[in-house]
């Protein structure tokens, strides 16, 4: 049997907090419409899903979207997420990150869980800035970005979290924007559908750090019009590097780069259970080997 | 023969390790009880490694540095060693590659290496010659040989009995009528209880001492229904961990001092978030790298500080691995019921030794903990009397689970409202007093020696071992704290009524437990500390006292 859930049964009584116009504002809606399509499909029950978030004004999202979450600390989303998806493999994952959680703190996670193929769904709300902490540069603030850390400007460039993805593995490896909520809808759900490790970078404009709304709605075009074929690596690595986070000078391509298939890290480690009864007769036979 | 102490070193890769167990098994056989000390070097070929066999008539859980028997595959075993060989002691040596002015010199290697055999095969023939100068029956040593090694079986029994010819018989070590005990590590002591509690997933990423709790999982993973993970760091296995709990299965992760120094935030996170979760630190020499394959206790104050803000914690510090066993099950269990962080604290000297041990694995049963158990309305952080709000787990129907790093409501969403903090923290801190009321049903102070005597040697964790076998032969009274957070401040003062000299005795430089003590209006007469990175034995204890 099929359950139907309406939008307000995914809305919390916690107050928003964001910023009027911020990008966070279109990730919520567009995750939790995703959801609801999956819910009313029968993909999935509202009580399998499980979202994790990071540390960051994107994180606030776990306590506005009314189903399980675990709220973490600063760049360590993919770690609990792997530990919930290994304890119970029929659950979803969804994990939000920043910028600052994804690419900064918590990158050997990021890169670890691409190599592992974990069946887990990372959002990243990519404004290219720290924002909560009041506008320092990120792994993915453009050369030259002028923060209260780097009043001249920063000398480093960004990562590419896109090429970076592919070139570690990622099964699933999308670009989103925050400001195109029924394109990144669509994203969501594909990326919760896909089995393994799926990576959606999410251009997120920062009304009051990083305001890219000009900038993107100039650039951004959808990869979907564009028939690319998503099972082409070379094509997806091409594509990723049109846009090196710092340019202006050309085209930003948002949709699914790549996606194919592997075996996931929690079906290769999947542990046979045992009957306690069994259990306490192989402990009590291993005591007896080490007389 | 009452008592038997035998060494055997060689470098590292020479295989004296393994042959110290198989010795200690035959000594095992023979009806006594065992000891093995393992003292190696952070390399892994070459150096000097060495193991010491303590075995005796009566229950042993320390080695002394007296020898009888040295067994020798390098230079510096007699070099290093012979000023400790007891008068009448034997020296047996690997006369192809040693120079010794006394002892039984075997041409091991030349007689392995004419033979066309792996050098490490040199082993069984000093076997052979040990099991024959002591008078042990051949069969032993081959059914030991047949149970414990895998390959070159018949090799090595060839090899066994060369060696067997080759020297007389010197002692007669009387066999015992007592039944084989088991043999058991530290470490794997701390496996086996868990894994009695429950134990459904080890993650853990490599770092001596707490290495050999990760092998013995993994190699048993299979017969004990138990998922072994190697994260890619420690901060990502503590917080799979604590994905783990959250998601309602029993975790465990174990480490050294610098895997549990970056665990830190997150153990703050699992004290906020309300998290079970398992620690096993298993302290080496420190500060920082220190020294890596050698004991120390400098960790005491920093497991039970550990991490940022103010929350609850279970710490417990077994001595010996019996209390390895009990305690590690009843921490896992405990952590459960109480839904906090637990840190079991070993160190190398208790992780690594081998200890024969009685166990009565029916004694360990896990506990269920505080479900829920309604229909909706489900709150993850409901203010209860003693603090513990019933659990639930993602995928449970009509459920939202909501664990968070933030200050929180019921419900678990974020708040800053100073009544709600408030709230919170005092839910929170109520758990202690939970906590204690079931720590008083329990053993929480071991107590030994000579118990009516106004003298007190007051210690913890793995000095145990030496401080009794000293506090008998001198008639001490012995306290021993397993738990050390929440310090069992009751029990320890109930002991000391009536006592007149208090000696605390500890491995590491400041007295850590002294510390805790004085916190608690204790003042120690005299502390007896030791840093050089090995443990104390009983004779070194005994003339400080």
């Amino acid at each position: 049997m099929k359950e139907k859930i309406e939008l307000k049964d995914l809305n919390t009584y916690a107050e928003k907090t964001w910023c009027p116009g911020c990008g966070n504002f279109s990730i919520e809606i567009a995750t939790k419409l995703a959801i609801l399509e999956l819910i009313n499909e029968g993909f999935a029950k509202k009580e399998e899903f499980v979202l994790l978030s990071g540390i960051g004004c994107h994180a606030k999202i776990v306590d506005y979207i009314n189903l399980n979450s675990f709220y973490s600390i600063h760049g360590r989303v993919i770690p609990p997420a792997t530990g919930i998806k290994l304890a119970n493999p029929k659950l979803k994952i969804i994990g939000f990150e920043g910028d600052g959680d994804a690419y900064n703190e918590g990158i050997s996670h990021l890169i670890w869980a691409a190599k592992k193929n974990t069946d887990i769904t990372l959002i990243v709300h990519d404004n290219r800035v720290f924002a909560l902490t009041t506008g320092q540069y990120t792994a993915t603030s453009p050369k030259g970005f002028k923060g209260g850390s780097t009043p001249k400007g920063t000398f480093e460039k960004p990562f590419n979290p896109i090429e970076l993805m592919l070139a570690s593995g990622a099964t699933f490896v999308a670009r989103g924007y925050a400001a195109r909520q029924g394109h990144l809808k669509e994203l969501i759900k594909r990326a919760i559908c896909h089995r393994g490790f799926s990576f959606i970078d999410v251009l997120q404009p920062c009304v009051s750090f990083f305001n890219t709304y000009e900038f993107y709605n100039q650039r951004v075009y959808e990869l979907e019009e564009k028939n690319h074929d998503v099972r082409d690596f070379e094509r997806a690595l091409k594509l990723a590097r049109k846009w090196d986070y710092s340019s202006c000078d050309t085209k930003i391509p948002i949709g699914v780069f790549y996606q194919t298939q592997k075996p996931t890290f929690e079906e290769l480690y999947q542990q046979k259970s045992i009957s306690e009864k069994e259990k306490i007769q192989n402990l009590k036979k291993i005591l007896e080997k080490l007389r | 023969m009452r008592e038997i102490s035998i060494l055997i070193g060689g470098e590292a890769g020479d295989g004296t390790k393994l042959t110290g167990k198989l010795i200690g098994k035959i000594l095992n056989r023979m009806g006594y009880s065992v000891f093995i000390y393992d003292d190696y070097q952070s390399l892994i070929r070459g150096g000097h490694n060495f193991s010491i066999i303590r075995a005796k008539d009566k229950n042993v859980k320390i080695h002394q540095n007296d020898i009888d028997i040295l067994i020798a595959l390098n230079q510096e075993t007699i070099d290093f060693h012979k000023k400790h060989l007891k008068k009448g002691g034997i020296i047996i040596y690997d006369s192809s590659n040693i120079e010794s002015q006394k002892g039984i010199g075997i041409k091991m290697l030349e007689k392995v290496q004419k033979l066309g055999f792996p050098k490490v095969l040199r082993n069984a023939i000093a076997l052979g010659a040990l099991c024959k100068i002591l008078g042990i029956d051949f069969k032993i040593l081959e059914k030991v040989i047949k149970e414990n090694l895998e390959t070159y079986q018949k090799e090595n029994i060839k090899l066994a009995k060369f060696g067997f010819e080759e020297p007389e018989k010197k002692f007669e070590l009387n066999k015992l009528s007592a039944k084989p005990k088991i043999l058991l590590t530290g470490n794997e002591a701390i496996a086996l209880g868990a894994t009695k509690a429950g134990l459904e997933m080890y993650i853990a990423y490599p770092m001596t001492p707490a290495t050999s709790i990760l092998h013995f999982l993994a190699k048993y993973k299979d017969e004990f229904g138990i998922q072994v993970v190697q994260p890619e760091n420690e901060i990502a296995g503590i917080l799979m961990v604590e994905g783990v709990v959250y998601a309602g299965k029993r975790a465990m992760i174990g480490t050294s001092g610098g895997g549990f120094a970056l665990m830190t935030e997150a153990l703050s996170l699992a004290g906020m978030a309300e998290l079970p979760i398992l620690i096993v630190l298993s302290q080496r020499a420190a500060p920082s790298t220190g020294v890596p394959t050698y004991t120390m206790q400098g960790d005491l104050l920093f497991a039970i500080n550990a991490g940022h803000g103010e929350f609850q914690r279970i710490v417990v510090a077994p001595g010996e691995a019996e209390q390895a066993f009990y305690l590690a099950g009843e921490l896992l269990n405990l952590v459960w019921k109480f839904q906090v962080p637990g840190i079991l604290v070993s160190d190398k000297h208790l992780s690594e030794s081998t200890f024969s041990v009685s166990l009565n694995v029916e004694k360990i049963n896990k506990t269920s903990p505080k479900l829920f158990k309604g229909k909706k309305g489900y709150k993850r952080y409901l203010l209860t009397k003693d603090g513990i709000s019933p659990l639930a787990f993602p995928g449970q129907k009509n459920v939202i689970t909501k664990a968070t790093s933030y200050e929180h409501d019921e419900y678990g969403l974020t708040t800053e409202k100073p009544d709600e903090i408030v709230r919170m923290i005092d839910k929170r801190k109520r758990k202690k007093d939970a906590i204690i009321k079931e720590m008083k049903k329990r053993e929480t102070v071991k107590i030994g020696g000579k118990k009516n005597s106004e003298k007190v040697l007051i210690t913890w964790g793995s000095n145990i071992g030496a401080v009794e076998e000293v506090a008998n032969n001198l008639g001490y009274k012995v306290i021993q704290p397993l738990y050390l957070e929440p310090f069992p401040i009751w029990a320890i003062e109930k002991e000391l009524k009536g006592t007149k000299t208090i000696i605390d005795i500890e491995t590491n430089s400041e007295g850590q437990l002294a510390t805790i003590l004085k916190c608690h209006g204790i003042n120690v007469d005299k502390t007896i500390l030791k840093y050089d990175a090995r443990p104390f034995t009983p004779k070194e204890l005994e003339k400080e006292l």
